[in-house]
Parts: C-alpha cells; structure tokens; sequence
C-alpha cells in the first residue's frame, strides 16, 4: 500500500551544528527537526502545525533540500529525495513548489509579475515569447487576477494580490505538491478566507497535494486532511483533522486549541482548560533558545505540562496509536 | 454603553497624511468615550485607521506628512490637542502609556531592558528631583526589577541585565509591559499587543493584562484586527472601516447581534464559523479588498462589497452617518433595524 502516498518522510532529521570557539569546533547541535515521520496521499492536505521556532519551516526545506538533511529519508512519488543526484534532484524540484509566508521578501520587487511568474517556465521548460505570455496570463486567471496586471511591478498590488501573484508561480510548473509555508498569516482576515477558498478550488482542479505548515489551528481544522501538532522539532500528536479536534490528546495540543481566541465559547473549550499556558512557562521553547549541547533526557514538553510526573523526564515518549482511535497518534507517558 | 465614568473622549477627531499622491484621510470624524477601568476595542483590517486614532491620541503623529484636522481628544477634562508639547510630555509613558505590535522595533537594541525601564520612572517620576541622581537611579532600578517580576518574568534581577536581542518575543512584549505600567498609567493603549506572537504567548500576555487591569483599575484601548480577541476581552467594541466606525456597541451586544454588513461578514469569515457545515468545504467570503485612498468609493464606503449596498441607489450615493439605533449601540447604515 505504500504506492498510494505522494509524500514519505521516514525519520528526519535536521541538526544545524553550533560552532564555539577560536577554531569554531562544534561544540554540539541544534535539533531543529529531531525525527519526523509523516505521510500524505496524493490530493489530500496534511496541516503541520506548531508555534515560532518548532522547526516546522525547517521541516519544509529540509525535503526539498534547501537545507541540508541530517538523516532520515524522504521518498517523493517513489524517488529517495535525499539521495538524489544532482539531475534528479532538478527533475524533483519542477514537481514540488513552495509558497511562502513572506509574501513581499519572496517576490523580487524589479521584477515584473509577467517575469516573476513566467521565471520557472523560462528556466525548467525554456518557454518564450507567445507561449510563455499566454501561459503566464492563464495562470494570473486561475488566481482570480486579470492579464492587464502583467507589467506591473509587485509594489502596485494589494498584499492579498501579491500573495495570489506567489500562488500562481508556484502553480508555473504544474507540480504535484505544494507546500504552502504560512500562507495567510500576513493578510487580513476577509482576504485569508479568500486565499484559502483559492487553494482549495485550486487543489481540486489541478488535483494538487498540500503540505500546510501554519501556527493557525483554526484555519487548519477548516482545511486540512490529516493533521501533526510539532512541538521542539518533534511530532507530539497526529492525526484525522475532525478525531484530532474532537478529541485532543496530548497536553500541548490541549494547550494551544485552549489558546486559540473565539468569538463563541462552547463547551468543548471549557473541558480542555485543563491546559491552560502559563506565562513563566511559555519561555524556552524555541529551539533557537536551547542552551544546552547534551540533548535533555525526558519529553521535551515536560517543564511547561501540567500533567508532568517523574518518568516524564527519564525517557522521551514515542508516537504511539490510540487503540480505538484509528490513524491518531500521540506521543505521551499518559497513553 | 455604560454610563460610568469617562476618562478619555474622542469627538469628531479627524486626521489625514498629505502625500506626493494626494491627501489620504486616513480617520474621519471619529467619535468614541473610553470609561474607567474598562476596555474599548478598536477593530478593523489594516488600513482602516485605527493606529492612526492611537497615534493621534498621544499626538505621535509623524509630521508633517500627518496632521490631525479637526476634533478633539478629552483626557481627565482636558483637550489634549491644546496643549503644548512640554505638557504633553508629562502625559505620555506617565498617564497614558502605549504598547506596540512589534516588541522588538520598540525596544532600544543597545540598552539593557533593565536600563530603559528604569528610564522611564526616572523620567516622570514624582519625587523630589533633587535626590542625588545615583541613589534615585538605584532605586528606579529596584522598580525595574519588580516590574520585571510583576509581568512575570521569571530571575528579573539576572534579566534586567539583558538586552532586548536576547530575551523572546513574549518577554520582549512583557518588558514593554512593564515600562508601560511604570509609571500607573490611566489608560492603556495596546495597539496589536499579540499580532507578532505566538498564541500560547499572546494567550498568556492577555491574561496579564487582564491582571493588571484588575490591579491598577486603568483602562485598556485595544487595537486589533482580531475579532475573536475582542470578543474575549472587550468590554465595548467600535468596528472600524476605511477611516470611519461603522458599529459601536457593547461587547456582548454587538456579538449576540451585529447589525453592520462588514461586522456580519468579517464574523462569517472566521474559520471557526463555517465548522458546523464541514461539508461544504468553502469559507465565507467579503468579497473585493478595503479601499485604498485615495479616492474612497462614493456614498458607503463598503458598498461595493455589501451584498445589499452593490444593489441599492442610496447607498452608492449617500454616505450613512453613525447613529444611535437602540441605547448604547451605534450603526452607520442604511438597512440597519432602527
């Protein structure tokens, strides 16, 4: 069965070695991803979800090799990814594309939207002149904008338009997966509904899979598959969006739907205000943050959960499934 | 809205920036009261003015590309617009204080956070000012580190030491905090507070400041774009589009029962709204984009994007004025129930 899954990511890890010292030895790691395991199907939405600096970001670079993996493996449509050779990895990298969070930093502002989005066809296909003007004007189509804004420059659009403009370049090359880094978190609340109708139309046309990193639980609910909660480079809890909202199980994920603000108070929330956050516990949890070079015994999450007990802090848990839930992990000594 | 106390009033307060482009009325004839002890959120998607209207309040507006046109602003019986700038300095950091949206940009890099607390009680402190200024520095750096503790920040004698860089997100916005209630400011102006944070930290800042106003008992003009955090921790909310309030009303009101079409739409739009019908898979939309001045559509400003607006002559012609349509709640439309 494991033909029906676009995406494999098999144990990744990405360290990033911090260098001390005169002779800038390595004295130990960041371990911005500590061990990934996830899989999606081709056509569906796998939300990666996590606050500032768990590696999420790093998660995404890491499997297309803007960043170099440590170990692991990450097989895409059959092919290892990681073990690649130089060719193809070029091959790869027509078929996945990125949208980023940073809508103004990822358009070059001296480039014309025409250029910026034809950039990919000129370098992968070698398309010119007519064929490269009508293809880039379909694609502005498909993103709800009009072939007239072809020769404007990025700085003329709305944010919502630009990141529509980084939507349909990553749509140039026809890939199968895309991995939409933080999509809507610069934009305004009536166009970020906007944006994520565009992909999901967009998703069905084109019958594209999705890697959904945001910090956003509500929006992921609404739109993703399957979902992974990351906390410190790990995965703590995954699982069906609906089971996964319906019945959260790892404290840290308890945490964050509890912080989540709403207009209407339901019940749900009230059962889970188990898990409040702490203000002094909230410190340390970025990865940059890490002080120490030994890697800590013990769950990650220990020192900020409210449920800690002692073995808690001899052992990291391991993803675990829950017996009468299928397909929801969580890595917790409480299950 | 309640008819306690009012500690800040803004009436008919205009403001406008002259650009190379023209001349961009960013607020126009805004209307508001602030009561004691109480929060008032300001609510809109960028552009629609609100930081304008805090900037204004502390006359932080940047000139002279910005100028405040008309109004006036009444904070403890005085128009704040009249007074010279020595005077208004004793009002700033002291008796209204603000926090911003992003921490970092805020803070002075090259000074430690302990330093800069301190800088402000130095500076308005009440005192007698002609203690010899090394034991009035001591003792403002005693202040610091208690400050430091009351915004919880955990060893603040050892974090006073640090400089902004080194300290997170969340401990940046809690050190900005921290110099804000300084000095035991009226009111409170938090413009985004949360917006460049994560949620468990922002979660944990709104908590404080909810302690903190429970404290001091000073009031909190919050503004954000975030309905779900107004909906949490407002007490009166004025929704806010393209330079004007469409609705204001009591918290709890104006969630119950919004009248406002944008206020209507913006709430639709929220994820967490369209669950109950998973099936359809699609989130409700305002469609178009908020305008951008100038030049402001004619009559409504949001009737282009109003499903009723788009259809119906006096709305594309005649610009509704804010009125009173039931005790204490305000609407600037047409089709709003009397």
């Amino acid at each position: 069965m494991r033909n029906e899954y676009l995406l494999q990511v098999d144990n990744l890890k990405t360290y990033f070695p911090i260098k001390k010292g005169l002779l800038r030895r390595t004295a130990g790691f960041v371990r911005a991803v500590d061990g990934i395991s996830f899989a999606i199907r081709a056509g569906q939405t796998l939300g990666l979800v996590g606050e500032s600096g768990c590696g999420k970001t790093t998660v995404a670079r890491s499997i297309i090799r803007l960043v170099p993996a440590t170990a692991g493996r990450v097989i895409f449509d059959q092919t290892d990814v990681l073990s690649a050779d130089r060719a193809k990895l070029r091959q790869l990298r027509k078929q996945i594309s990125l949208i980023f969070q940073d809508i103004s930093g990822s358009l070059n502002p001296r480039m014309t939207v025409s250029s910026i989005i034809g950039e990919p066809l000129k370098v992968h296909k070698g398309m010119t002149g007519r064929q490269l003007n009508e293809r880039v004007a379909t694609l502005l189509c498909e993103v709800g904008l009009t072939p007239d804004h072809i020769n404007r420059y990025p700085h003329q659009f709305s944010g919502g338009q630009r990141q529509r403009i980084g939507i349909a370049r990553a749509l140039a090359l026809q890939p199968k997966l895309v991995i939409a880094d933080e999509p809507t978190s610069a934009v305004d609340v009536s166009i970020q509904s906007q944006i994520l109708n565009l992909l999901k139309d967009l998703q069905e046309k084109f019958a594209l899979t999705y890697l959904f990193i945001t910090h956003d639980l509500a929006v992921v609910e609404f739109f993703a598959d399957y979902v992974a909660v990351m906390y410190m480079g790990r995965i703590v809890e995954q699982g069906p969006a609906a089971e996964l909202y319906r019945n959260p199980l790892h404290p840290y994920t308890r945490t964050l739907l509890s912080a989540i603000p709403q207009v209407y108070i339901d019940d749900f929330r009230l059962t889970i205000d188990d898990c409040k956050p702490v203000l002094s516990e909230v410190e340390g949890s970025k990865i940059e943050n890490q002080k120490s070079e030994i890697k800590p015994a013990g769950c990650t999450f220990g020192p900020r959960c409210p449920w800690r007990q002692n073995n808690c802090f001899k052992q990291m848990p391991q993803l675990q499934q829950i017996c009468n839930h299928k397909g929801h992990f969580v890595a917790c000594w409480k299950y | 809205m309640n008819r306690d106390e009012i500690l800040l009033s803004v009436q008919d307060l205009s403001a406008s920036f002259f650009t190379e482009d023209g001349v961009i009325r960013a607020v126009q004839n805004v209307s508001f009261s602030v009561s004691k002890g109480r929060t008032f959120a300001l609510v809109g998607e960028s552009g629609c003015g609100k930081s304008t209207i805090a900037l204004s309040i502390l006359r932080l507006v940047q000139q002279p590309q910005g100028k405040i046109v008309s109004g006036e602003i009444v904070f403890e019986g005085q128009n704040l617009l009249r007074l010279r700038e020595k005077q208004m300095r004793q009002i700033r950091g002291n008796k209204i204080a603000m926090i911003f949206a992003e921490p970092m940009t805020s803070l002075n890099p090259v000074y430690t956070v302990g330093d800069q607390i301190a800088e402000a009680i130095k500076i308005h402190q009440k005192k007698n000012t002609n203690q010899a200024s090394r034991k009035a520095g001591a003792q403002a750096w005693e202040d610091a580190v208690e400050l430091l503790r009351t915004v919880g920040i955990a060893n603040p004698e050892q974090r006073a030491h640090e400089y902004p860089h080194q300290l997170s997100g969340g401990m940046q916005q809690r050190v900005m905090i921290a110099m804000a209630i300084s000095c035991e400011p009226k009111l409170l102006i938090a413009d985004e507070p949360t917006t460049a944070l994560d949620v468990t930290t922002g979660a944990a800042i709104l908590d404080l400041l909810d302690e903190l106003q429970k404290q001091n008992g000073m009031s909190i003009l919050l503004i954000t774009h975030d309905l779900a955090v107004v909906a949490e921790r407002a007490d009166d909310v004025a929704v806010m589009y393209a330079s004007q309030i469409v609705e204001m009303a009591d918290s709890q009101q104006l969630f119950a029962a919004p009248f406002h079409p944008y206020t209507r739409g913006l709430l639709r739009c929220l994820p967490r709204s369209s669950i109950s019908n998973p099936r359809s898979r699609r989130l409700q939309t305002i469609p178009g984009a908020v305008p951008q001045p100038p030049p402001f559509p004619s009559g409504c400003k949001f009737h282009p994007r109003c499903r009723i607006g788009c259809n119906d002559n006096r709305c594309q012609t005649v610009e509704p004025e804010l009125r009173q349509v039931q005790p204490g709640r305000y609407v600037a439309c047409w089709h709003a129930p009397a």
